[in-house]
This record gives structure tokens, sequence and C-alpha cells, in this order.
């Protein structure tokens, strides 16, 4: 799996605001299996999942905290290092494949200066890939955020990414 | 309708009634597609352009604007359809608007640029059912998908919603409805084409008072849209066939499972849920009929495998999804223990249908061993990309060159690739295959989900087998030592061979290592993996062989294996391509003949795109060239 972050890159935060941490938790109080679905909150919250918030997960649910990093782990939509404000995240899926969605990536990674996977030295954007967002008859695809581009070119990408976003 | 319950079969038939006399009676409307193609295509700004435009002329007691799911034709978004006549519009732009209500919503004419034009013949189609893209489909599980609006529950109740769970909650015994899905021959359209009946059956007959029925909805195959299409345009229809599912097999609760990766969807979904439990069709007593039922939506976190179904189970039990060995299958043990139902988002809509109009009715569709429909989503190299449903038993041939229409740009026809990851290639000889899961299995594919990817000569076939193998290591959960190591291994070697790398003995190794994953693998993603890379070598193993025994690529897609070069003798120095370069690897100036920088190069292709065709100075070669090097790929 490629998702687990480097000690160096990790953000290792040892507090983490218990007081937004402990209101999502308590929505989940008493219910089963609900590990993945705190960890979904938990991200919204912050961004990613800092490694403090992760051990009171498992304080909170009662399980080891080998077994919460495991499925954060396990999981490619959890972040264990802090990501960017906006989250570029170029389809590779079959559809964008064949019209030549590895050049656009290639392409993105050039533009942003950080390879896929990675976030920029001033936190404004994380670059990663992503197996198939369902739009294959626009292929293909780029989700800004929650924008989806379709038909993308290496020019369009290169465009988007040196002119159009900030 | 505020604070309105269906607190019985009949008043269910009573508010249908109701709403559809109370339709607007010049029946002019305007339905813009919102599914998340046309979306990103712009629709959501033409459907604003028409109720402004609207509202400033003062005819929203003659004109209603709605908005509708998928039509399944994205690529000609964004897609409106113009009522009563039913014409539809392509390609419509906030620009269009002003004209087509003044043309054809006031005066009934054409706005003849927005029609759909046959890319062959030229022709113009007026109505969605004469493009050819449409015409030869039978759109059964599709059929509420770009007519109600997916966000308002009496639309779906207007055209018969709900009044199959009104006729099995008050006609039918649950095994009455088990026995009429046994009759239909429907079989699970998740890709492993289970009879659904029997599933069913199993899970009723399973000890226990605690069961449950879950909607797969983690469409993970990589080119297959068609769920999202519905649990985006038609979700009521999903929340009918689990309840009726329920009430079969004795469960009283729902989960839907959505993947992460279609907010739209648990969008809708959501908004469905709530709008079906303040009516009444979801909760306690429902009908009357004193069956409960509840469903709530479980989000997915991007793990292709949680869409095999003790994975999924493991995701929504808080672990993660690792599949373990069947048996004991879900239907007797499944969540939490209890018997569990998982059913595909397509096969539960089909349940709705079925139960409707019969099981009888649905046998008759489709062939003798694969009854009734299935959704294909026709992408790649084909001229017309979208959902495509069909019934079973037509042939590759016609869904692709018919329906499809045929391979762009006068490109000649290579393969196609069914099921996704799972699945294999066919060639041209195999093209009048009628579909169906043994047709397909016995040509070394598979049905799975229905991503149909079609493709042509400019597509390399090992590069394909790679990219598949890229996937599944990725995604491969790691429990079983030759899946984790099977599919790493042979992607290497895969990434070999289209590097120029690869060695004689290759194509045995893939093969002995394809068989061992298969057979000591637990769960189907295992089990099938290697499908690509065995059907690829069976049918195109002369283009396996070019590429290490000769260093070539004949699609020229291997980046290892080409290089684009300028042919000093047509460059006309007019920087269009060094401009246009994303990587600046091109030297040279205005007069001065450019010259492409093989150590910078990606191999995008741009500069050939770019460059004047009178010029026709780029050119793509096979065959490795100093200080191209060995890029990542």
């Amino acid at each position: 799996m490629c998702g687990w972050p480097k000690a160096s890159s990790r953000v290792s935060v040892k507090t983490v605001d218990t007081e937004r941490l402990n209101k999502i938790l308590a929505v989940f109080e008493g219910e089963k299996g609900g590990l993945i679905s705190i960890l979904q909150r938990v991200q919204e919250e912050f961004g990613y999942l800092p490694e403090a918030a992760l051990s009171s997960v498992a304080d909170f649910l009662k399980l080891p905290p080998s077994q919460v990093f495991s499925v954060a782990t396990f999981y490619d939509r959890f972040y264990l290092t802090r990501r960017g404000d906006h989250l570029v995240s170029v389809c590779q899926g079959t559809a964008c494949h064949v019209l030549g969605a590895r050049s656009i990536l290639e392409t993105a990674e050039n533009c942003l200066g950080i390879k896929t996977g990675q976030t920029t030295p001033d936190y404004k954007y994380s670059l990663q890939r992503v197996a198939c967002l369902g739009s294959c008859a626009l292929a293909p695809v780029v989700l800004v955020d929650d924008e989806v581009h379709s038909r993308m070119t290496v020019r369009k990408i290169k465009k988007l990414l040196t002119e159009d976003l900030d | 309708m505020e604070g309105y319950r269906i607190g019985t079969v009949e008043s269910l038939r009573l508010l249908r009634e109701t709403l559809i006399a109370g339709e607007q009676t010049t029946g002019k409307l305007v339905s813009v597609c919102c599914g998340s193609g046309c979306m990103s295509s712009g629709s959501e700004h033409v459907r604003e352009a028409f109720a402004r435009e609207i509202k400033e002329q003062e005819l929203e007691d003659e004109i209603t604007v709605k908005k509708t799911g998928c039509h399944g034709f994205c690529e000609r978004g964004p897609n409106v359809i113009i009522g009563p006549q039913n014409i539809f519009y392509n390609s419509v732009t906030e620009e269009d608007v002003p004209e087509i209500i003044s043309e054809t919503l006031l005066e009934d004419r054409v706005v003849e640029r927005l029609l759909y034009e046959d890319p062959v013949t030229g022709q113009k189609c007026l109505y969605e059912n004469d493009i050819p893209f449409y015409k030869k489909q039978k759109r059964i599980v599709l059929k509420n998908c770009g007519i109600i609006d997916p966000t308002i529950i009496e639309d779906y109740i207007k055209v018969d919603g709900f009044r199959a769970l009104a006729k099995v909650l008050s006609q039918m015994t649950p095994e009455g409805v088990i026995e009429e899905i046994k009759l239909s021959g429907l079989r699970g359209r998740g890709g492993a084409g289970f009879p659904t009946g029997i599933k069913w059956e199993t899970a009723r007959n399973a000890p226990g008072k605690e069961k449950y029925i879950i909607c797969n909805g983690d469409e993970g195959d990589p080119g297959a849209f068609m769920d999202r299409s519905v649990m985006e345009g038609d979700p009521y229809s999903i929340l009918e066939g689990m309840m009726i599912a329920g009430y079969a097999v004795g469960a009283s609760q729902g989960i839907i499972y959505v993947r992460a990766e279609y907010p739209l969807a648990v969008h809708h979904l959501s908004t469905a849920i709530a709008q079906a439990a303040d009516l009444g069709l979801l909760g306690r007593n429902i009908m009357g009929r004193g069956f409960d039922f509840e469903i709530k939506i479980v989000k997915g976190a991007g793990a292709f495998v949680c869409g095999e179904e003790t994975a999924l189970i493991a995701s929504i039990e808080g672990r993660s999804g690792r599949p373990r060995p069947k048996p004991p299958f879900p239907a007797i043990q499944g969540l939490w223990g209890k018997p569990t139902v998982i059913n595909n988002v397509e096969t539960l809509v089909n349940v709705s249908r079925i139960a409707l109009n019969g099981g009888e009715w649905y046998s008759k569709i489709g062939t003798a061993t694969d009854t009734g429909t299935k959704i294909f989503s026709l992408v790649g190299k084909v001229r017309n990309v979208g959902l495509v449903e069909v019934e079973m038993g037509t042939t590759l041939r016609e869904i692709i060159f018919d329906i499809g229409g045929g391979i762009p740009e006068g490109k000649r026809f290579k393969a196609v690739q069914t099921g996704g990851p799972s699945g294999g290639c066919i060639p041209e000889e195999l093209l009048d295959l009628p579909v169906g899961y043994e047709s397909l299995a016995k040509a070394g594919s598979i049905m799975g989900s229905g991503g149909m990817l079609v493709m042509d000569e400019s597509t390399c076939i090992v590069n394909i087998a790679r990219y598949f193998l890229d996937f599944a290591q990725n995604e491969s959960c790691g429990q079983c030592a030759p899946c984790r190591l099977g599919t790493k291994q042979m992607f290497k070697i895969l990434q070999d061979i289209t590097r120029g790398n690869g060695k004689p003995g290759d194509i045995e190794i893939l093969l002995e290592l394809s068989d061992a994953v298969k057979q000591a693998s637990i769960c189907g993603l295992g089990m099938t993996v290697p499908n690509p890379v065995v059907s690829t070598i069976r049918y195109f193993r002369k283009e396996y062989e070019e590429h290490i025994h000769e260093g070539r690529c004949r699609a020229l897609v291997c980046r290892s294996l080409i290089s684009y070069r300028i042919k000093d003798y047509r460059c006309k120095a007019c920087m269009k391509c060094l401009t246009a370069c994303p990587v600046g690897a091109i030297i040279g100036a205005k007069w001065q003949v450019h010259e492409i920088d093989q150590s910078k190069c990606i191999k995008c292709g741009t500069c050939m795109e770019v460059c004047p065709k009178r010029f026709n100075a780029v050119e793509c070669v096979t065959g490795l060239m100093e200080g191209s090097g060995d890029k990542s790929e």
C-alpha cells in the first residue's frame, strides 16, 4: 500500500483539540462497529487523522491503538499527514487511462513540484491518484476538492494548476 | 405533501392519482440532466438559466423546469429534454436557453444545431429514442433515470413508485415473493451472477430473527458507473427493492454501502430515505401491513476489495476490509454473524420491476440462462460513450457498433475488455458472442459489473494488462501470500516488459503465477485478477513477444519503446509545440528548427497533437532513442 507516511514527513501532533474531538465521539456513544465512521468524521473535522486523535479514538472504543492504526492505514481515503488546502485527485480509472491519464498526472506533478501522494511545502495543494470516479464517459477526469473537471488534457491541467488556482 | 403519511395501500394509490391529476396541463417541461457527468459539464448553470429566464418572462405557470438523473449519455451533455414533444437537446449551454424558450417552448420550433447528429450519416435525431444509442436499448432498470427528479419522492410515486411494494405487502407471502424472484431467473448483477432467489431463500431459512439486507453500492470497477447513475438518478427504486427483499427474507434492517467517491449518490440516497420515512414508507408498520423496515447509509473509505461481500461486512463492522473464507456464506452468517443478503444496486432495482410485473414477464426477456437486461458502461475508443442497457444475449458487435457507433477516427477495433480488473479481453473474431455469464466466461472473461472498455489499434494490450495488475496489487488486501506476492511479481514482470526489459520465459512465468494466484486465493479478487493477463496472452501473445524480443510497441504506447521526433525537413519552427510542451522539452526558436530533448520528454504526444496538419513534422516511432532514459512507467 502506498499510504504509509515517512516518519520525517509526519506532522506528529502531541495534543489535539480535545473539545472538538470529544464532540464527535459523543455522537457515537454505544454504537456498534463505528470505528470507520468515527475516523471519517474526525478526518472531516481536522482535515486528516492526527496521531493524538487516533489514540483518543482507541481509548474511547476500548481498542488497542494498533487496531485503530491498522484500520486507518488500510483504507486509501484516510490520511495520516496533514493535507493541503486543495486536494487534486487525478483519476486513473480504465477509461481515463486509455485516454492519457498518466501524462496528466505527471504534468500535475511537474506543475506542483511534488510527487503523487505528497503535499506542497506551503500546504496549499495535495496531489493524489484515485482509482475511478465514475465519470468515465467524460474521461480523463480530475477532481479538485469537490469540483469535477472533465475531458482533461495535458494542456488543460497545466493551465488549471498554474493559472486558474489562486 | 406536508404531513401526509401513506398509512395504507389504498392511500398510496390515492396519492398517486392526486399527483397525476394535479400535473400542470400544458405539459411544457424542461428536464435538465443533473447527474455527475452533466453537472461537470455545467448543467446546473443551464438549469438555473432556464429557471431565471422563465421567471423573468413570467412563464412560471406555463413551463416547469426540473432536474433529472443521468441519461447515460454523458459525453453529449448537458442533456435537456423539452416536453411535451420530448425533444432531446445535446450539449446545451446557458447561451442557448433564451432561444430554446422562444423557439421550442413557445413556438414549437426545433433548434437544429442542438439536436444529436449521427457522426457517420449526418442525420439529425429529434427524440431520444431515435438516436441509435438509445434505440436498441431496453431500459428496465434505467427506466426512471432522466425522467424523474431524483430528489422529489412524489415524482417517483407518479411513475408507479412503491406500487410493487404495496402489491407485495398486500397480496403476497414472503415465500411467494421468493418464488417469483426464482421464476424470473434473476442473477446477481454485481458480477458473480448467483441466482438471487436462491440467496434469498437461504437467508429466509437460516435460523434467527435478526437479519439484514445490504445494498452493495461500492462500485469499484474502474470504468463502471452504472450503479452511480442509478443511485443518483433513481434512488427510490433501490429503497423499494431493499424493502421487498426485507419482506421476503424476514429482515427489518437495511444498509446501503456507498463508496465515498460518490458524494452525489450519498446525498440523493439520504434525501430519498428521509422523504420515504416522512411519508411513512420506512419505519414501523409500513402501509399498515405490520412490516417494519429501516435503512441507513454507510460510506466506504476507499478500498476496492470492500466490494467483496465478506470484506464489505468487515468494513461495516469497523474492521479492515479483509475477506474471509466462504462457507459460511453471508446469507447464513453475515453482518454481526446474522443472516445477511447482499445484493448489487442493479439487482435490487430489477427486484422492484419484477415484483410489479411478475417473474414470468422478466423470464421472457433475455435468454433462457440469462434472463432480463444488463447495463453496460461502454467506454474507451468508441463513438457513443455511456450507459447501455440491453437484453441479455445481445451480441458484443451490436453493443459496440450498432449502439456504440463503432470506432471513431477510422481506426480499427482491437479488443473489448469486459468485467473490469477481474475480466479479460475479447478479440475481433469473437465479436458475435452474445453477452451472458457463461458465454463471457468461456471466452476467458467475465460479465462482472458490466464495464466494457473498447480498444482500438492505438491501445497497447500489454500496457492494459500492466495497468490492471498495477490496480490489483495496490488493492490486494494482502492476507493471502500468493495474491499479495503474486500480483506484485506479475506487475513487476509486466512493467519490465513495457519498459523494454522483458526476458524470454517471462510469458511462461506470468502464466504460472496466474495459475497459483487463482487457485490459492480465498476471495474473488485474487481468483480473478490474473484474468486480464491470461486472456491477453491467449489472444495477443504476438504483441507480448514483440515487446520482449523486438523492443517494439506496435500501438506506440509504451514510453520506453517509443520516441517522438521532429522531422527537421518538415519543421517550420512555428513554436506551437515548443509552447505547448508541458515539460519544456523542446529546444528551438522562431526560424530555428525545433528538436525534442529526449531526456525530458514524457511522451505525452502533445507536440504531435498541436503540430499543424500541413506541416506534419512530428512522428512517433518505436525503438529506443539515445538519451530518453527509463521514465517512471
